[in-house]
């Protein structure tokens, strides 16, 4: 059987796994669509989030950042871990014992205001379509190579795919389905690099590997690596190269966006009770830690493989041939992901070697100038994105391996576009349009405008998603950014202030998203429309404050003019504080009240 | 004063010192998941060079492994901590 039949065996299988569980757990009513009923177990709870919450960016592009970056990129690590903390401190139980369906809605009643409930819609859809945009680049990368098609026919079939998937079942569909998909994303994720990890270190789990013994050179794995990419002019894994500054940051703002994102929050909604919130949020960290822990090592293992594959001999050996590339089953994964576009080579100087190092370092380019291999980086192309999907195959891996992958990378992306679309449509459905412009509407009549919407932000974010504003880890984090800078602080104020009143809070909220918003297009495009951009993150506008970094920033200047704001207008009404009082004990958590 | 009215003074007072109780927890919580991150993993890295882990040094390993573990293990405390409490304030569901 051929890689391609396998494939789809495997990504056939899962499919059919998930639409069985969505068909047996249709949703029927409104708040079964939304909150699953309420009566799902923290653990079963913790791991429906892990796998919502760990989209393409965790499991195929974040690998691959941090592969090509080293130390620099832990950001990603630290960022969507550390947010669960602020989520399971700051958050959600309050948000659980105030016993709503949505965000949006806690917005709108702890700031009496319906101004307050459509901003918060707003906020809500523009974090989320971003980070559904990132979702598609994924899927693209992932459908792109199952299928052997080009990148773009990859992205519009995933499309087709997520939409079909979102549509069929609501959050109770969705909370079992996503268990399933959790399962299958975690041994896809955990299996290679348990088999790379042997290969590399003999140690069979791969965290430990990471800072373990390279079996065949003796040395620890990442002196090893660090003296490798060194020599190739490149920066030393485990250094530390990048702004300090900005990385501190990017870090915050990941950790703030992933305690504003609303389709995590959505989740804690959906155990039964105050403590099982509390409980619900470790078990997904626990769920979320096990892909976490593995990733640089993943990361660090294929970094080490591939240089090493281009440089059979080591650094001052020959560079890998283009005929052994041709030619040597080994080198195979290399052609068929050149057919994707996103990985290209060329023998530049026509020595029939393809060299591989830093060209933007004078020294290594005088190097290899004086060994004959040319003066100019002859892998052209290497996609962060791929890693990951690549990695069985650059291991030399069994071909059920890399059909597992294949599988996993979807269960990734499907589950995160489809809980984010589940959140969008949830917005207009529930707050903007029963909540605010007709509250008449009929339950099949707000089923029906909750499947609208998901199409509408579906084809919005399939339309951005064929030009990216970066690699879907990337674009992932201007999301992060996007809810860090509105969401979170009108939460946080709303539960631990009885100060910030509706004038505040709506001012402290546009005031976040517009300055953020304005920041990332200035240094993206405008609504991420290559071209338009005034600045680019190599050399932003304010130092060293890149847009994926500015949430944090977008954060304070919530607060301070929810601040300022509130300061100057009306208190608080009694009734209001009376409500904030209630939320803060856990006693009397009922189940929540539909209107 | 009625006996419902004193009560209901009690139950406030009670909710206020919960919530003072409750307020502290995350503070000690938030600060020690600044320092393994934020600390330990980036501004204090460099104070931390000289002890070695596994071929490189202690900030590396907080910053891709360390931080993780201490945050899980933050949350779980809290969870466990703050059920605790519910039932010393008699604030529990």
């Amino acid at each position: 059987m051929d890689q391609f039949t396998i494939n789809l065996l495997f990504v056939g299988a899962s499919f059919a796994l998930y639409i069985g569980i969505a068909i047996w757990a249709r949703a029927g009513s409104t708040s079964e669509f939304y909150a699953a009923g309420r009566g799902v177990h923290p653990v079963t709870n913790g791991m429906a989030t892990a796998a919502d919450w760990m989209s393409a960016a965790s499991f195929i592009s974040m690998a691959g950042l941090i592969a090509f970056t080293g130390y620099d990129n832990s950001s990603f690590l630290m960022g969507w871990t550390g947010g669960y903390v602020l989520l399971a401190l700051l958050l959600a139980p309050y948000l659980r014992k105030f016993g709503k369906f949505t965000v949006s809605e806690f917005i709108g009643d702890r700031f009496y205001s319906q101004t307050a409930r459509i901003v918060a819609v707003v906020c809500l859809i523009v974090a989320s379509t971003t980070y559904v945009i990132g979702q598609m680049t994924g899927v693209g990368v992932a459908f792109g190579r199952f299928l052997e098609v080009s990148n773009t026919s990859g992205l519009l079939i995933g499309a087709c795919v997520v939409f079909a998937y979102a549509v069929f079942g609501g959050m109770k569909g969705v909370t079992y389905t996503q268990v399933a998909q959790y399962c299958v994303l975690i041994t896809a994720y955990t299996i290679p690099a348990i088999f790379i990890s042997l290969q590399l270190t003999g140690t069979p789990i791969p965290a430990l590997g990471l800072f373990g013994e390279h079996a065949a050179s003796g040395e620890p794995l990442l002196a090893k690596l660090d003296a490798l990419v060194a020599e190739l002019g490149f920066n030393e894994y485990t250094a530390h190269h990048a702004d300090t500054f900005n990385m501190v940051l990017f870090t915050l703002s990941l950790m703030i966006g992933t305690a504003g994102l609303p389709h995590v929050i959505m989740r804690f909604f959906t155990v039964p009770r105050v403590a099982d919130a509390r409980w619900s949020a470790g078990w997904t960290l626990v769920f979320i830690a096990l892909l976490y822990l593995t990733a640089p090592a993943v990361g660090a293992m294929a970094r080490l493989n591939i240089t090493e594959m281009m440089w059979p001999n080591g650094a001052s050996g020959e560079p890998v041939s283009a005929e052994m590339i041709e030619g040597e089953q080994r080198y195979d994964w290399m052609a068929t992901w050149q057919k994707t576009g996103l990985l290209n080579w060329e023998d530049k100087n026509g020595d029939g070697k393809i060299a591989y190092f830093n060209d933007k370092d004078a020294e290594t380019v005088a190097k290899m100038e004086a060994a004959g291999w040319g003066s100019e980086n002859e892998l052209t192309k290497f996609n962060r994105d791929i890693l990951v999907l690549a990695n069985p195959e650059i291991a030399n891996l069994p071909s059920w391996v890399i059909g597992l992958v294949a599988a996993g990378g979807l269960a990734a992306a499907l589950s995160t576009a489809a809980g984010l679309l589940l959140a969008i449509s949830s917005a207009v459905s529930h707050d903007l349009i029963k909540g605010a412009i007709n509250p008449q509407i009929s339950e099949r009549g707000e089923l029906l405008s909750a499947r609208i919407a998901m199409a509408v932000a579906i084809a919005v974010a399939t339309y951005l998603g064929l030009n990216p504003p970066g690699f879907a880890a990337q674009t992932v984090a201007l999301a992060f950014g996007l809810a860090a800078a509105s969401i979170f602080p009108a939460l946080m104020m709303g539960i631990f202030s009885t100060r910030i009143n509706n004038t505040g809070a709506v001012a402290g909220m546009l005031a976040g998203l517009i300055v953020t918003l304005l920041y990332i297009f200035l240094h993206k495009g405008w609504f991420f429309v290559p071209g338009t951009n005034s600045f680019t993150d190599a050399d932003p506008l304010l130092g060293t404050v890149k847009s994926t970094s500015f949430g944090a920033i977008g954060a304070a200047i919530n607060f301070g003019v929810a601040y300022v704001v509130s300061g100057m207008t009306k208190e608080t009404p009694a009734e209001i504080k009376a409500l904030v009082e209630s939320v803060r004990v856990p006693r009397g958590a009922g189940a929540a009240q539909d209107h | 004063m009625t006996d419902q009215a004193t009560h209901i003074v009690e139950t406030a007072e009670a909710d206020r010192g919960y919530w003072s109780a409750n307020v502290r927890i995350i503070i000690i919580s938030l600060v020690i998941w600044a320092l393994v991150s934020f600390g330990f993993g980036i501004l204090l890295r460099p104070a931390l060079s000289g002890i070695a882990v596994g071929g490189t040094d202690l900030g590396f390993w907080f910053a891709q492994q360390g931080s993780i573990i201490v945050f899980l293990a933050l949350i779980f405390f809290y969870a466990w901590r703050m059920n605790k409490l519910d039932k010393e304030f008699g604030v529990e569901e």
